[in-house]
């Protein structure tokens, strides 16, 4: 069963005290952007096997939504983190660095 | 190597009752092997990528209905190793829009005559799927899909809870938490032997010459001016004219290769599977709103299937607690399964869209074909996709594919089946 702790109330949540919300830093197109940007934001995904970045919500908790990185092939989580940041902090990387070695964090769009 | 080819050609033998007679003379040590192992060669005219059910099938219709036998099958593992063979085997076609009735509709009246279509028995066994309405809105839900089913010409009708009784009378109406309102009740539809669909196909496709590769996996997609030219293979370069890519949850790998990205999430979906029992439903059972649906094999086995998990993941398990929901819903409606013995449950990784429909559709590499995202519902479609798929290959249009297009998102086209397809299958 995957294990969180939830950056905001330090609790170790597990997943059923969690909810999933998707994959994490996404940019947002809204009005004034191009068709595909705006397809890409609602509907393109990474889908990758290996590394992931999601958006979790604490939702039987403090309810707070938090980001977290975790592996698609193994379950293995990275660590998770605020919510307000648009790219994945150093400490995180660092840990996933130190797994995966030869990882690269994707292209930011 | 000549040889080989010129073998492929030879038509195999037909199973019959008068074969398993002469079979039997020679204490049937002398049946010859379903389909023939192949090794690539250099070059085909078609390659499809996957050697499940939609890939084995959309080899066999272009064959048998446009003539194009110089065709390869790769796989990466082996024959029907995929979800072809981790699914529930349900075969419905009751949705409630349009393009998915109609490929669903004729994925179903293919499956009434596959046997004998294929020479191969795949047990196709039109045991009637049975849909609960345990909400209210479940009821307007369905009540809306029946009459929507009756405008497609797919028979299926709202049965009443006094009906439903007497079809499954192992059933629990009362509740307490979910009663039983009424059903979604498809009389033909019901199940099939999910590997035999793979072999039947397999057999077949062998027979007219195709090649089907096992433990070649695909590393690279070749191109050239934008059109695609062949594959790069851990058993080597494939060149071919067209590209089709059946691979269900790693359609994302092989897309990326392709230069093109797709509108996909893989997530696990499992099913389990108790010990065998004396007959006790004689159909198909499915809940959508907790999340549960079981019928019963033909070795007696109980086979329930459950939700998807909320995340991504390719582990092919699945989450403990989400088999915990599905078998405590089951055991509210079932009260007499509460003492089987589960023998085994395993998980399945499947595609899912953002509409919760296919897409079978040309891509942004010409001559490369993308056929993925059935989500939690391929098997029952099977024929039907391959039909299609195979008809948009050889003739770059079908109208069964066309609304499947993968543009559809970004052009707003969506065909919503969240309510027949978003859970159960």
């Amino acid at each position: 069963m995957l294990t969180f702790q939830c950056p905001y109330c330090g609790v170790q949540a597990d997943e059923t005290e969690l909810h999933a919300g998707g994959e994490a830093h996404l940019t947002r197109h809204g009005p004034g952007s191009s068709d595909k940007d705006f397809e890409a934001y609602l509907f393109m995904r990474q889908n990758p096997k290996g590394v992931h970045f999601e958006r979790w919500r604490h939702v039987n908790g403090c309810g707070k939504w938090f980001h977290a990185a975790r592996c698609t092939m193994t379950l293995e989580v990275f660590g998770a983190y605020p919510a307000q940041t648009t790219e994945p902090p150093k400490r995180i990387l660092d840990v996933i660095t130190s797994k995966r070695p030869g990882w690269t964090w994707r292209e930011l769009s | 190597m000549l040889l080989n080819g010129l073998a492929g050609f030879e038509p195999m033998k037909r199973y019959s009752a008068f074969a398993i007679a002469r079979e039997a003379l020679s204490g049937h040590k002398n049946w010859e092997r379903a389909w023939r192992n192949a090794q690539p060669k250099r070059r085909y005219d078609v390659v499809i990528v996957g050697a499940g059910g939609h890939g084995l099938a959309t080899a066999y219709y272009l064959g048998k209905n446009f003539g194009i036998t110089n065709v390869a099958v790769i796989e990466k593992g082996w024959l029907g190793g995929g979800n072809t063979g981790r699914n529930t085997t349900i075969i419905r076609s009751n949705y409630l829009q349009d393009p998915s009735a109609a490929i669903y509709e004729k994925a179903r009246a293919l499956y009434e005559t596959l046997s004998q279509d294929l020479n191969y028995n795949v047990m196709f066994s039109p045991r009637g799927v049975m849909m609960l309405a345990q909400t209210e809105h479940e009821v307007r839900g369905y009540q809306r899909t029946a009459h929507a089913n009756a405008l497609q010409g797919v028979e299926t009708r709202f049965i009443t809870p006094r009906e439903v009784k007497e079809i499954v009378p192992i059933i629990n109406l009362d509740g307490p938490r979910y009663p039983v309102l009424g059903a979604l009740w498809q009389e033909r539809a019901g199940t099939a032997r999910h590997d035999a669909v793979a072999w039947g196909y397999a057999r077949a496709c062998s027979a007219m010459g195709m090649d089907i590769i096992q433990k070649c996996e695909v590393i690279g997609v070749r191109q050239e001016g934008g059109r695609v030219t062949g594959v790069q293979t851990t058993k080597g370069d494939i060149a071919c004219e067209k590209l089709g890519i059946v691979v269900a949850g790693h359609s994302g790998d092989l897309a990326a290769m392709a230069g093109f990205r797709l509108p996909l999430e893989s997530v696990p979906l499992q099913a389990l599977v108790s010990e065998p029992i004396k007959p006790i439903m004689d159909c198909v059972v499915m809940a959508n709103t907790v999340h549960g649906y079981m019928s019963q094999s033909d070795k007696g086995e109980m086979v329930i299937g459950g939700g998807t998990d909320g995340y991504n993941a390719y582990t092919q398990r699945g989450s403990f607690h989400h088999i915990e929901e599905t078998v405590r819903a089951l055991i509210e409606t079932f009260p007499m399964v509460s003492r089987l013995k589960m023998l085994r449950q395993w998980g399945g990784i499947v595609d899912v869209t953002g509409d919760r429909s296919p897409i079978l559709s040309k891509t942004p590499l010409e001559g490369c074909f993308i056929n993925a995202g059935w989500g939690t519902g391929g098997f029952k479609a099977i024929p039907g996709s391959g039909w299609g798929f195979a008809e948009l290959m050889a003739r770059g249009h079908s109208p069964l594919c066309e609304e499947f297009s993968m543009w559809r998102f970004g052009e707003g086209k969506f065909i919503d089946e969240s309510l027949a397809a978003g859970v159960a299958h």
